[in-house]
């Protein structure tokens, strides 16, 4: 069987694997990295459960091929906290209940993160129409939404004392 | 002072490891020089195996071993629940082998195991697997599998299709009752097959250790002694002793992850033959195809009132399909978990229910939240709406004339149940103020103004939790008890470690139940720590389902400490040279009562440990104490539900717009918690109501089999839930608690479905099934356009 050497930085190291070329990059980070922490809940690129961030922008990682993220910076939910410090969405999903049995969780806070970078001041429309390709089965959405919303204003807060 | 944190929102402690990908769900877990199993499921619904070779697959690239039905002889999964029909004669119940034996009964339905070094070698060589089927006639519909003529999925054990004819209530006092009858209301209604999608998709890894005879399952379970108990004694033959079952984090069960499945058995039976461990995990398509499914009841019912309005009976009959084989609970669900609540939150005097329970070459279809309560109250909620609408009488003040009163508990229905405590007036009352139903009219009119249907809808309902005592349940057919266990270590220096028989997958038992034990214990939650989920560690337990943790586990731990607190006071009786009686427990002190003298709790916890001083005469070392609880009575949790919809008549979208619950779930140890519990609930029960649909073809294919297909609920699917409480107590436990976990579910899809009828009446429109589609609705109005332009 055919390998393909693949490099990437992951939570900003650097690691490198063989792989088969059909190999997914949630794939890569589960097996071959043990980065357990990225979830496969279909085999649809449905419910968002493997959401990771590829050179920044938030991507289903059963979506595309280990192949494809050569040379690419990832970051998965193990590196979202630095040093220890919860991020600002990490922080409000555990102040405002947004998760319960946690399946989901890791794909909702790296999605809302992206989110949050590319629109600081989401209305609560535009957190759950962006919300749409991540599924959750136990909370409602409702304490996500909620969480998402005060992760907004926590970092805007952040954002203007840094000015 | 006290430290009580019962009633206030402790932040949950089990986050942080879920929200930095911490957590250790069955799948995340490896073991040493472990083997991948991929199973080859039938594409067939009903198909006889003739032939089947395995040789190519066996020696394809990574391939360890194969092992069709004829390599595993072992005994059948079995069925925990027995119903007896009218006549007095047992339920059918068919053999239900975890590998296929000579049959195919459903699409997904096991055929072989392909166990190999990696998944992906698995999966490739077993398409080189030859099987040669033989397609029977098939079918999926629970009502046409009662017709003459109908494929049986069983013709040996079940010829007719029928698996049981069960009935519940007094029929010649209810045929008496609708002779006297003013009005009465009639409804057939489908309660729609759902599959439950807990995000996490099963898994199991099977882990056997030669030297010493030990077989270790980690399985995605609510309940690993109950799969020790029917894998270990009924399928697999292994005793207790040497069958560890470990249920780790969990991701969000539903019900779904009750029951006993094949899988379980298959990698713990393989894992010794090959002699290293075996690990599967399902795809989401699996998940469709092989997870019980839930619902999928056809009902006809009627209910009689008098001139007043006042409901004197009630009938219904009922045809539930059961699937190919009997799942772990499955018979109990239309039966002694749906026809014993057909009294509902009034006072309906004479009841008559008939279940028809039926084979089909489907999924088996088993408890799914709620589980045989959302069914009784959508059909008992949507049939009194229509009865409002044929006598004429407000739908709010119907439900009101026929409503249980307060004073009248505990309430005997004629269905069994005996009701300990509930207000549903004051429940309704407080719906309605938070509602603002008063306002809808102005919001309708709003809406109007835009083009859009706007429909309001209640629903007040009651359900039961708990269920128990175990003698009463085994009178009824469970094969198994159904209390709870909790245990109790107190540790030399004083931190205590509380080993649980429930199993949390997303209610927060660690947070929930450590509040409970720091309350009465007077110790800081960070002293507490929570165990559940493995049999080597809890003594033994019957695990979480039914919205039975807190009532039942809670309980029990409750009554654990109760003892230690017991034994605690004696010894402090000794160390303070006082009179056991004069000792008082609170804070965290023994007191001599009246006096400043004391013990803290980690000084008689030390003394038990390093008995120097103490009253070894007549007390062991040590402070550890397990209880059993046997409840007394299933509890009774209900509450009141408005929806509100926004229908847009030219696409027939509906959208939830608002959404009032107050629920009564006794006392509340956590409110953010049951908030959470109850919203969760209140979507799925938007998603039964508006989206979700397990479509099979007439010849019983899956045509919903992933989530392209079956539309769950997305974040822009639903609004903000509104969540309060009206609360009576329990009466018969220590907690005074009911459960939160299935009111959602069960309360909210008949509110939704009679705002949308409630919108639709313009159209003439008086039912609708769920789930409410864009295009059912759009039909609907269609429907109605011609008759309406002609006036
Ligand atoms: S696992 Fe990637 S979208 Fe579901
Ligand atoms: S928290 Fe369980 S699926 Fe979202």
């Amino acid at each position: 069987m055919t390998t393909l050497s693949v490099s990437l930085t992951v939570n900003g190291k650097k690691v490198s694997a063989d792989v088969e070329p059909r190999t997914l990059l949630v794939q890569l980070l589960r097996e071959n990295l043990h980065l357990t922490g990225t979830h496969v809940g279909c085999d649809t690129s449905q419910c968002g459960a493997c959401t990771v961030h590829v050179n920044g922008d938030s991507v289903k990682s059963c979506t595309i091929l280990a192949a494809q993220a050569d040379g690419a910076d990832v970051r998965t939910i193990e590196g979202l906290a630095q040093a220890g410090v919860l991020h600002a969405v990490q922080e409000a999903f555990r102040e405002h209940h947004g998760l319960q049995c946690g399946f989901c969780t890791p794909g909702m806070v790296m999605s809302s993160a992206d989110l949050l970078v590319k629109n600081p001041n989401p209305s609560e429309h535009e957190i759950r129409t962006w919300l749409e390709g991540n599924i959750c089965r136990c909370t409602g959405y409702h304490n996500i939404v909620k969480a998402v919303q005060h992760a907004a204003q926590t970092l805007r807060q952040t954002a203007q004392a840094a000015e | 002072m006290s430290v009580t944190s019962i009633g206030t929102s402790v932040k949950r402690r089990e986050d942080k490891r879920f929200l930095t990908g911490k957590g250790n769900y069955t799948d995340d877990m490896n073991r040493p020089n472990q083997t991948h199993a991929y199973i080859l499921r039938s594409p067939h619904a009903y198909a006889k195996i003739a032939a089947l070779d395995v040789s190519a697959a066996k020696a394809a690239p990574g391939v360890v071993a194969i092992f069709t039905g004829d390599d595993m002889k072992v005994g059948s999964i079995p069925c925990g629940w027995q119903v007896h029909s009218k006549d007095g004669s047992p339920m059918k119940e068919p053999p239900h082998p975890p590998l296929a034996q000579g049959f195919v009964r459903h699409v997904g339905d096991q055929v072989a195991v392909i166990i190999a070094e990696t998944y992906s070698e698995a999966k490739d060589a077993a398409e080189l697997i030859e099987i040669d089927y033989h397609p029977l006639p098939a079918i999926a519909d629970a009502k046409k599998a009662l017709e003459p003529g109908a494929p049986p999925v069983w013709p040996d054990v079940a010829p007719d299709n029928l698996c049981f004819d069960w009935h519940i209530g007094d029929k010649a006092a209810t045929d008496a009752a609708f002779e006297k009858a003013k009005w009465v209301a009639k409804l057939d209604l489908i309660n729609n097959r759902l599959i439950p999608n807990a995000m996490e998709p099963r898994a199991a890894i099977g882990d056997y250790d030669v030297s010493n005879d030990l077989h270790t399952l980690y399985t995605t379970s609510q309940n690993p002694h109950v799969i020790r108990l029917l894998m270990g004694a009924f399928v697999l033959g292994i005793p207790e002793s040497r069958l560890r079952v470990v249920a780790p984090d969990v991701g969000g069960g539903f019900g779904s992850k009750i029951f006993h499945y094949a899988e379980e058995a298959i990698v713990t039976w393989a894992a010794k033959q090959i002699e290293r461990p075996v690990k599967w995990t399902a795809e989401r398509s699996e998940s469709f195809m092989t997870d019980a499914h839930g619902r999928d009841h056809h009902s006809h019912a009627e209910l009689a009132m008098d001139d007043q309005g006042r409901f004197l009976g009630l009938r219904v009959a009922t045809i539930a399909n059961m699937g190919a084989y009997l799942s772990t609970f499955a018979p109990a669900v239309p039966t002694y978990l749906s026809g014993t609540l057909l009294a509902g939150v009034y006072t309906t005097p004479a009841i008559y229910g008939e279940v028809k329970a039926v084979f089909t070459h489907t999924v088996p279809v088993d408890a799914y939240r709620g589980a045989g309560r959302p069914e009784t109250t959508f059909l008992l909620e949507r049939l009194v709406d229509v009865a409002a609408e044929v006598s004429g009488i407000d739908r709010v003040e119907l439900r009101r004339r026929n409503f249980i009163p307060p004073d009248a508990y505990p309430y005997q229905t004629p269905v069994a149940l005996q009701y300990d405590s509930g207000d549903h007036a004051g429940c309704l009352d407080r719906a309605l103020e938070k509602s603002d139903w008063a306002g809808f009219p102005a919001r309708k009119a709003e809406s109007a103004a835009r083009g859009k249907l706007r429909g309001i809808g209640l629903s007040t309902y009651l359900e039961a939790c708990g269920i128990a005592p175990s003698a009463v349940v085994g009178s009824l057919g469970a094969r198994a008890a159904l209390y709870e266990v909790g245990s109790v270590r107190v540790h030399p220096t004083g931190s205590v470690t509380v080993f649980t028989g429930t199993h949390s997958h997303g209610q927060g038992h660690e947070t929930t139940f450590a509040q409970v034990v720091s309350d009465q214990l007077g110790i800081p939650i960070e002293s507490i720590e929570i165990v559940h989920g493995d049999t080597d560690k809890v003594p033994f337990g019957m695990g979480t389902y039914g919205s039975r943790s807190l009532a039942v586990g809670g309980s029990a731990i409750v009554k654990a400490v109760d003892k230690i607190v017991a034994k605690g006071k004696r010894i402090a009786a000794h160390l303070l040279e006082a009179a056991e009686a004069d000792i008082v427990f609170a804070d965290g002190k023994f007191t001599v009562a009246g006096t400043d003298r004391s013990k803290a709790f980690g000084e008689i916890a030390l003394a038990a440990y390093v008995p120097h001083n103490y009253p070894i005469e007549t007390e062991e070392p040590g402070l550890e104490e397990t209880a059993f609880y046997d409840p007394k009575n299933f509890t009774f949790p209900g509450g009141s539900h408005i929806c509100e919809v926004e229908i847009d008549p030219d696409t027939g979208v509906t959208q939830v717009v608002r959404f009032t619950a107050v629920d009564d779930v006794g006392r509340v140890i956590n409110p953010m918690i049951v908030e959470g519990q109850v919203q969760g609930g209140i979507v799925q029960g938007i998603g039964q109501a508006l989206l979700e649909n397990c479509v099979y073809s007439e010849d019983a294919q899956l045509l919903t089999g992933s989530f392209m297909d079956y539309c769950m609920p997305r974040a822009d699917d639903v609004p903000f839930i509104t969540v309060d409480h009206h609360t009576t107590l329990c009466t018969h436990n220590p907690l005074g608690v009911k459960g939160c976990g299935e009111v959602g579910a069960i309360g909210c899809p008949p509110a939704v479905i009679n705002a949308v009828v409630d919108a639709l009446k313009p159209y003439g429109v008086s039912h609708i099934d769920m789930p409410a589609t864009p295009e059912k609705v759009w039909q609907a109005i269609q429907a109605a356009r011609p008759a309406a332009a002609a006036e």
